[in-house]
Parts: C-alpha cells; sequence; structure tokens
C-alpha cells in the first residue's frame, strides 16, 4: 500500500517534471501488475527514441483497469484475463484487445533430499488444488513419477492470497483439465479455494513453498527463473511433459494462430502442439476503437506497433516470453481498427 | 469605556475562536458520517442481494458471486483480540518500568525505542513476519506433544502460518501505542498521590498499584486504542495470517481478516457485485469499530461513574493503605 502511494506520487513527480520541459503527447494508462516491468522499460525506452511521447502506467491491478478504461477515465488499459462479454457489453465505448506478451506459471513443490524433477498434469494438479489427494506417495502422483521415491508426507497447497492473473491463468488450465475442478471451483483472478494457505504474491507464495516441507504451489515463470526456484513439468495436451521456457510459451501461443478470433479474447491454456507448454497466457493491452483525441491515439497505435516488433527484444531479458512472428503479424493489421485521425 | 470596548473586542474574538475550533470539530463529524455513507452507497447492491446474511454467512466464492463475511469478523476479532491479551501486560510493565522504576539514564533511550516500534512501516513487520516469525513459530508448533495438539486450540497441521503468528505480530505492532499512552497516563498522576502513599507506609509496589488505580481509565483506554490499531491492520497481517476464510478456534489454522481480503482482492475486482461485497467488507469493519470504540467508551464511563461518588484520592489512598 505504502510503496504504491510512494510510487504514485513519484510517477506524479516525474510527469509534473516532465510537462515543465515540452508541453507533448501525454498518455495515462493503468491496469495489470504482471506485464508492468517490461511496459515500464518500454516506456522508457520509446521515449528515447520519441521524446514528445510520455507514456504514464500505473500497476492498480487487471480488475482496476478494466473498471478504469469502461468508466474513461485512462486513455489505454491492460489486463490479464480478457474482459468478458458482460463487462465490454457494458462499456460505453467499444474497447479492443492487444496481446503485448506471454506469461506461464509454473508448479513450484519442496520435497526435502528429492532429487529428480517432479512430473505433473492438470487433473492431477487439479485434484491436489481440490483438497482430494493429500499425500505425496498417492497412487495417482507414483502412476506418473515412477522411480521417484515419493515421502509419506501431507501435501500443504499454497495459493495467492489475492485476487491476481496468475491465479487465473492457473484455475483457467485446471478447470479445462478437469470437469471436477470446473465446476466446483472455476475460474476467475480469485476463486473460493476448497484448501490450502494464502501467501501474498509470488515472494509470499515462494516464501512459504521454500520454508514448508511437503508444500505446492505456483508462481509466475519469471518468479521462479530469476529466483531459481525448482519446478516441475506438465503435460501438455499431445501428452509430452515439457518444461516451462521462453520457447515453450511462445510455442503455445504459435499453436493457438489456427483459432486466433478476431478481438484476440483467447486463452491459451492447455493449448495443442508439440512442445507447447500449457499453463501459458497472453496479457493484453485495453485500447478504445474510436478515442476522442485523434492526436494521443495516432502516438498509442504508433507506440503499439514498436511494442509488438522492435520492443520484443526486451522480453527475454525480464522472463517474458515474446509473441511468436504469427500472432503479431495479426496484431499489426487489428491495430488499424482503431481510429487516428 | 475603553475598558468595554476591549472586553467587546475580546468577546468576538472568543465567539470567532469558538466557532472555528467547532467548525474543525465539526468536519471531523461530517468525515467519518461521509465515509459511512459512501460505504453504504457503494455497498448497495450487496446489501441489495445478501441483506442481513452477508454477516452471518461463511462462503466467499467470487466466481459464483456468494459473499458472506463471517469468517473475516471472526478472523479480525479473533486475533485482536489474542493480540490484545498478549500486548496488554507487555506494554502495561514497560509503562510501569519507564514512569516509575527506570534509572533516568535509560528512560530516554528506552522511550526512544518503543516509539520506533510504531514507526516501522507494517509491510517491514509483514516481511520479518514471513522470513523470521513465522518459521519460528512453526518450529514451536512442530514441537507441541501430541497431547496438546489434541486439544482444539491447537489442531491442525503446523503450518507456522496462521492465526499464532497473526497474533503475535499484531501483539508486537500494538506495544508501542499502548505503552506510551499508558505511560503518559501513569506519569500524569500527582506526585501528592505517590507521596501520600508513601507517607502512609505503603511499599514501592503498593505506591505503584495506587498509581494503576487512579490512571486506570486512561490505561483502559490506552489498551482499547491498541486494540483499535489491531482491528485495521492489514499488511503485515495478510503476509502471515494464512488467508483462508474459514472459521477455526484453533491457534495453528490459518484464518483470514476484514482489512486484509479488502486490499487482497479490491485491484482485481472488475465484477460490480464482487466490488460492492468488498465495499461491504469495509463497511461492516467500520461498524464493528464502531461498536468496539462505543463499548470502550462505555466501560471507560462506568468506570469513572463508579469512581465519582468517593472522590479518587480517597479512593486510591483507602486501597493503598488496605494492601
Amino acid at each position: 500500500m505504502r510503496s504504491s502511494i510512494t510510487r504514485s506520487i513519484l510517477a506524479a513527480a516525474v510527469v509534473a517534471l516532465c510537462a515543465n520541459v515540452s508541453a507533448d503527447v501525454q498518455i495515462n494508462g493503468a491496469g495489470a501488475t504482471f506485464p508492468y516491468p517490461i511496459y515500464s522499460k518500454w516506456f522508457a525506452e520509446y521515449n528515447k527514441l520519441h521524446a514528445d511521447v510520455k507514456i504514464n502506467y500505473q500497476s492498480i491491478g487487471s480488475g482496476g483497469g478494466i473498471r478504469q478504461v469502461q468508466n474513461q477515465t485512462v486513455f489505454f488499459g491492460a489486463t490479464d484475463g480478457p474482459m468478458t462479454p458482460d463487462q465490454l457489453q457494458s462499456s460505453p465505448s467499444k474497447i479492443l484487445h492487444f496481446p503485448t506478451v506471454l506469461g506461464a506459471v509454473v508448479p513450484v513443490y519442496n520435497i526435502p533430499n528429492l532429487k529428480t524433477e517432479l512430473k505433473f498434469s492438470g487433473p492431477l494438479l487439479a485434484d491436489i488444488f481440490l483438497g482430494k489427494i493429500t499425500k505425496w506417495n498417492d497412487p495417482a502422483i507414483a502412476k506418473l513419477n515412477a522411480g521417484v521415491s515419493l515421502p509419506a508426507n501431507d501435501i500443504t497447497v499454497v495459493h495467492r492470497a489475492e485476487a491476481s492473473g496468475t491465479s487465473y491463468i492457473w484455475v483457467d488450465f485446471l478447470s479445462k483439465t478437469s470437469e471436477e475442478f470446473k465446476k466446483k471451483v472455476g475460474v476467475n483472478t480469485q476463486v473460493n479455494w476448497p484448501t490450502g494457505v494464502g501467501g501474498r504474491g509470488n515472494e509470499g507464495v515462494s516464501a512459504l513453498v521454500t520454508q514448508t516441507p511437503g508444500s505446492l504451489g505456483y508462481v509466475e515463470l519469471i518468479y521462479a527463473l530469476q529466483n531459481k526456484i525448482s519446478y516441475g513439468t506438465v503435460q501438455n495436451m499431445d501428452g509430452e511433459f515439457v518444461k516451462a521456457s521462453v520457447e515453450s510459451v511462445t510455442s503455445a501461443a504459435a499453436a493457438a494462430v489456427k483459432q486466433m478470433p478476431a478481438d484476440f479474447r483467447v486463452s491459451i491454456t492447455n493449448a495443442p502442439g508439440k512442445g507447447v507448454y500449457p499453463v501459458s497466457s497472453f496479457t493484453w493491452l485495453l485500447l478504445y476503437e474510436n478515442p476522442k483525441d485523434k492526436a494521443m491515439s495516432k502516438a498509442m497505435v504508433d507506440f503499439v506497433k514498436w511494442a509488438l516488433t522492435d520492443g520484443q527484444k526486451y522480453c527475454a531479458d525480464l522472463g517474458y516470453a515474446p509473441l511468436p512472428p504469427e500472432v503479431v503479424k495479426l496484431e499489426l493489421a487489428a491495430l488499424a481498427r482503431v481510429k487516428t485521425t | 469605556m475603553g475598558q468595554a470596548g476591549q472586553v467587546g473586542r475580546r468577546g468576538t474574538k472568543d465567539v470567532a475562536f469558538q466557532v472555528g475550533t467547532g467548525a474543525f470539530a465539526l468536519v471531523l463529524v461530517l468525515i467519518v458520517a461521509a465515509i459511512g455513507v459512501e460505504l453504504t452507497r457503494q455497498s448497495l447492491p450487496s446489501i441489495q442481494k445478501f441483506g442481513f446474511a452477508f454477516w452471518r454467512t461463511q462462503t466467499w466464492d467470487p466466481v459464483a458471486g456468494d459473499f458472506g463475511a463471517l469468517p473475516f469478523i471472526w478472523g479480525t476479532l479473533y486475533s485482536s483480540v489474542l493480540a490484545l491479551l498478549i500486548a496488554a501486560p507487555i506494554a502495561l510493565g514497560i509503562a510501569v518500568f519507564i514512569a516509575e522504576l527506570c534509572p533516568a539514564a535509560l528512560r530516554q533511550p528506552l522511550v526512544f525505542l518503543t516509539e520506533l516500534l510504531a514507526a516501522i512501516p507494517s509491510i517491514v513487520y509483514g516481511l520479518w513476519g514471513i522470513f523470521v516469525l513465522v518459521p519460528a513459530v512453526r518450529a514451536v508448533e512442530t514441537s507441541m506433544p501430541d497431547s496438546l495438539r489434541a486439544l482444539p486450540l491447537f489442531s491442525g497441521p503446523p503450518l507456522g502460518l496462521g492465526m499464532l503468528s497473526a497474533a503475535l505480530i499484531l501483539a508486537v505492532m500494538i506495544v508501542p501505542f499502548t505503552s506510551s499512552v499508558s505511560r503518559e497516563v501513569l506519569k500524569s498522576v500527582p506526585a501528592a498521590q505517590r507521596e501520600g502513599a508513601y507517607a502512609l507506609g505503603a511499599t514501592r509496589f503498593e505506591a505503584i498499584r495506587a498509581a494503576l488505580y487512579y490512571a486506570r481509565t486512561g490505561i483502559v483506554g490506552a489498551v482499547m486504542l491498541g486494540f483499535g490499531r489491531a482491528l485495521g491492520e492489514t499488511m503485515a497481517v495478510t503476509m502471515v495470517i494464512g488467508n483462508n476464510p474459514r472459521i477455526s478456534t484453533s491457534l495453528f489454522a490459518p484464518q483470514y481478516t476484514m482489512a486484509a481480503v479488502v486490499a487482497n482482492e479490491f485491484t482485481e475486482a472488475a465484477d460490480n457485485l464482487y466490488l460492492s461485497a468488498l465495499v461491504e467488507i469495509g463497511l461492516v469493519l467500520f461498524v464493528v469499530t464502531l461498536i468496539v470504540n462505543s463499548l470502550s467508551r462505555l466501560l471507560i464511563w462506568t468506570m469513572s461513574a463508579a469512581a465519582a461518588p468517593a472522590a479518587e484520592p480517597a479512593a486510591a489512598r483507602s486501597e493503598a493503605s488496605a494492601a
């Protein structure tokens, strides 16, 4: 709370300073926290190339981003879960979705003295998160991990305490692979967890998992990579056990190109195809189709074009998976729908 | 003539001053009323849908749009009461030591240190909680004998994360508030009180007891101030309480508080009913805090009313001499 206030004060101060130097195009946006690091990198880099365009982004969460866009208090929004038909319907102005980068969620666990990497499948993870499988040496886990000596300990399930895009991707995957999970829990940024404890933020979940022997949780891939937390493979639709990596996440998006709807509101969890990591997702920018300020709209569209092409090279350093070229092509064509004159 | 003019001028100034400060006081009342009205207005969809059931149902399902506040009310009150039980004796001990017994050279450093505790941001308490306190609590929980673990108070797996950690961290956070105010209250006990007690042959302990008795309403106020702070504490609690909206009497069980659920879910709530249910949680917290504060006021009033007929110093003196 305090840090976000400090951040907004700082941001306001920076904005005020910039405004003094030159009165140029100033664009305000708000939304998801997950893509915040890459977005701020993009805005900074883009500002070096185009000193007259200043983009200010508040990472207030996906839900907040959607609300702000609906209320037209910002020029663009950002979200980790696509807007629902209801939300689009109730918006006073038509809103378009544009995927920017990809993220993935990985199962992290803590079993002392276990050397081998564990394998998971959607139905297995769903049963654990439903509280139906409670011991590490359950036959269902042993079946996927033949030859691994699993302890007879209880499984401590760790989930996110706060509503988050990470949880959305996780339960979306579990709901697609388990009918029971879909019926009992469902898909949202926050759900009624049948079991487990809640850690706040990726850092909260990983702290709990690293401290608690016998625990199983989920964090964003970036987080597991940067903090070197061990995570398991997940079985994809083709039956392969795939470890999450920048490549296997990008291929999940590439595999989804054929089914890509015109508005890009698509879930790519459990996507078919070889080498696809199944717990992957886009994160979206939300733009108005017909904004009032056309100069601002022109600047925004130019920025998005740059982010989708040149901007993608910053992804890997920050642990995001870049968009596959096929998706970029579709998006560049769709950007023409945003009115700039 | 001149004198009368002066009086008149002073009169106008006084009136202006009174009206001016009165307006500031009125602003305070208006702010509280405005908060109440706005919270109610924003939670109308939820109030209309769930009515009074919101206060006593236990489901919190954002997917199905079914909301009840009871587990959060329980978690908030349980954690705050536990924190109060742990913190009040410690805070009072600190206050008595600093105000009555402490060598003069130690006093300022001790006052500074207790007040420093109050200045630490709650996120820092939370991080300390998750990396230091929770593993320590887990170690204690794991080493607890099975005979004790069979009690409902200690049932469930030893996660470290849960009600016990939350109560402990809250206790640390409210100690400086309660002890600072108690210390000031003790300092304001007239010297004649202590001198009187000593003159009657009271020991140091008896004299302090007399001072505590004299200051009891202020001390209750100090304790309630700490309690109020515990009710609203958010960040540190959510990081160690386990965030699980299920009612349990076990100290080991992960639970949830009202402030924590609002902080955790507000930013991502895009759906109207969900959002208004979260605002209603805020309203419930507002009402609960109001009730708790009124009750503590009532307690203080009845205590001072009971003491009023007999003059306070006399009561304290007879207490001291009786002991």
